[in-house]
């Protein structure tokens, strides 16, 4: 942006480093949301269904993997934010080489995030009336095909509303990420805003977050209208 | 009757190719926890033929069905598809079965997120045939349905009728032998049930498929079946062609499922009977006909008998597959005991039925 540009639209609210400052922190906080979003999808999908299929009446029934498996996503679910950014300072260590920076924050971010996706897609993937599976079956389907053809399209309006809620709650949890040095915006609400009384800079952080969020949730209801035909 | 004769030839497999019964239950039993779905079915069904197989809620129909496909598995005897015994087959080996089976439902169970030409084409996407060919074949499918304009529409924009002809072309596109319909026209106003029997019997005689329908409506079974089964607490109770069951059914499961489908007397006629004849009184009898016999001249008959006019009071015929069968209520003009056991004699060796009900005044 030219400083001429930058003096009409801006120049009344705030100076020049705090604006990129805040950029760059916006930068980071989408970097950051959007590598732990898609993460979370490509790990819990899977995971929401085995957990569906797994589960009793299931067309891969296992009741020991479900069980066991339900059990560490709820461990995983049950622990607070804060405390699983610590406690994954070691696992981090060893998948990114480092615990600080925004690109490390990325694995506490997906661990809370895709136990929690996990569990939303399996609301949706249960959905999926169990009649349209039986009539897959008698059509002499495999279980992928099953999963490939009935189970993960009808479920796609719902996977895709849950997809945009996990994609918000990021967006929160992001900030908090700052306390491992992770930077974004939540960082520097924190930082500049909370710690030395920058009211603009706090006012500005919480517009953008806002902003962002209802981007977020406006293209996800959009998606999931486009793709659901089960009202004609 | 050769139905029930197939017991004998089956462990012998000496049945072959097109001789060879499409179905064939040898003493199929199904449990659930609390109560038994099928006990000790026995039935086989022809190529080509359409068998209409009826009963009452939780007799046992989807459960006998559902075993058909390996949707669920008996217990206990042998569920033979044209000469594979699928009874004891993993999964995996029940698919290539499968894939020669169709299946319609009462309520369509379509793909919401697949297009009408895409849920057409899904059990020949199954079979692994190849695109082009795949959506050669839909077509195909959709203009035998009378739906070819419909391909790029979702099924929730589709009516009742229309969503149940692509179920039956998606049924029907791996050309299977074995067509089972769950109540498929249960969900169906009266007229679309019509059109949509009439495309099942079109599809039965063009294609040469066997045809299970499962249904409550002994009208479905009149309008299209060749031969019925009554299926009453997980067993068979009456077994023969559909004229004959309609026309002298044999169980009282079978009498009530035909209630509604065969004519009653009105509750005013039905007042005034006695028991014994009073002065000026006439008989009243009710006789069941079916066949060339339902046609004859039984008015003139009784009245060459007893020198009376007779009347039909009530009833009538309907026709079953191009077969006539009905339920006369009539008055014999006379009371006279001698009159009515000579009408009973004479007209017994042509009715499937001959009842004396009491009697009536003569004029009503």
């Amino acid at each position: 942006m030219s400083q001429q540009m930058f003096d009409t639209l801006l120049g009344w609210a705030m100076t020049r480093p705090m604006f990129d400052l805040l950029l760059k922190g916006l930068w980071e906080t989408i970097y950051m949301t959007a590598a732990s979003g898609a993460l979370s999808f490509v790990i819990g999908l899977p995971l929401a269904l085995v957990l569906v299929t797994t589960d009793k009446g299931g067309i891969f029934q296992n009741l020991l993997v479900n069980r066991s498996l339900g059990w560490v996503v709820n461990a995983l679910r049950s622990v607070p934010f804060i405390i699983l950014l610590v406690a994954a300072i070691p696992l981090t260590r060893w998948l990114v080489g480092t615990a600080i920076g925004v690109t490390a924050a990325i694995v506490p971010l997906t661990l809370a995030a895709a136990p929690y996706y996990a569990r939303v897609a399996e609301v949706s993937l249960r959905e999926v009336d169990r009649a349209l599976i039986d009539a897959a079956r008698a059509m002499g389907a495999t279980r992928m095909t099953i999963l490939r053809e009935v189970l993960v399209p009808e479920a796609l309006p719902g996977l895709v509303s849950g997809f945009t809620v996990t994609m918000v709650t990021l967006i929160g949890a992001s900030a908090m990420a700052g306390a491992v040095g992770a930077g974004g915006l939540g960082d520097i609400a924190i930082r500049y805003g909370h710690q030395r009384f920058e009211t603009t800079i706090m006012v500005a952080v919480v517009v953008i977050l806002i902003v962002m969020v209802s981007i977020m949730q406006w293209a996800g209801d959009a998606l999931a209208r486009r793709i659901d035909h089960r009202q004609g | 009757m050769a139905e029930t004769d197939h017991q004998m030839d089956a462990g012998t497999g000496a049945a072959t190719g097109a001789d060879r019964p499409v179905v064939q239950l040898e003493n199929v039993t199904r449990r659930f926890s609390d109560r038994p779905a099928l006990d000790d079915i026995s039935l086989q069904l022809g190529r080509g033929e359409i068998v209409g197989l009826i009963g009452r809620s939780g007799a046992g129909k989807s459960t006998l069905i559902r075993c058909l496909n390996g949707l669920d598995r008996p217990q206990g005897g042998r569920v033979v598809i044209d000469g594979t015994d699928i009874s004891q087959l993993s999964e995996q080996a029940l698919n290539p079965v499968r894939r020669r089976i169709g299946m319609i439902f009462q309520h369509f169970n379509l793909l919401s997120a697949k297009t009408v030409a895409d849920n057409v084409a899904l059990p020949l996407k199954i079979a692994g045939m190849p695109r082009p060919e795949r959506m050669r074949r839909v077509m195909e499918l959709l203009d035998l349905v009378g739906l070819a304009d419909k391909a790029a529409a979702y099924p929730a924009q589709l009516s009742g009728g229309q969503k149940q002809r692509i179920g039956i072309a998606r049924a029907l596109a791996p050309k299977p032998l074995l067509l089972l319909s769950d109540e498929a026209t249960s969900a169906l106003d009266p007229e679309t049930t019509q059109s949509i029997l009439a495309l099942l019997k079109d599809v039965n005689r063009q294609l040469d498929v066997t045809i299970l329908m499962i249904t409550h409506e002994m009208e479905v079974v009149r309008q299209i079946a060749h031969r019925v089964l009554v299926l009453d607490a997980g067993r068979i109770v009456e077994e023969g062609p559909v004229a004959r069951v309609l026309a002298s059914p044999q169980t009282e499961t079978t009498r009530s499922l035909l209630r509604g489908l065969s004519p009653v007397l009105p509750g005013d006629l039905l007042a005034l009977i006695r028991p014994q004849p009073g002065q000026g009184d006439q008989a009243l009898i009710r006789v069941d006909v079916y066949g060339p016999d339902a046609r004859r001249p039984l008015l003139a008959q009784i009245e060459a008998i007893t020198g009376h006019p007779a009347r039909l009071l009530h009833g009538g015929l309907n026709d079953v597959q191009g077969e006539p069968y009905g339920r006369l209520f009539l008055g014999l003009g006379s009371s006279d005991p001698a009159h009515v056991a000579a009408v009973a004699a004479q007209l017994k060796p042509q009715t499937t039925a001959i009842e004396v009900l009491g009697y009536v005044p003569a004029n009503v």
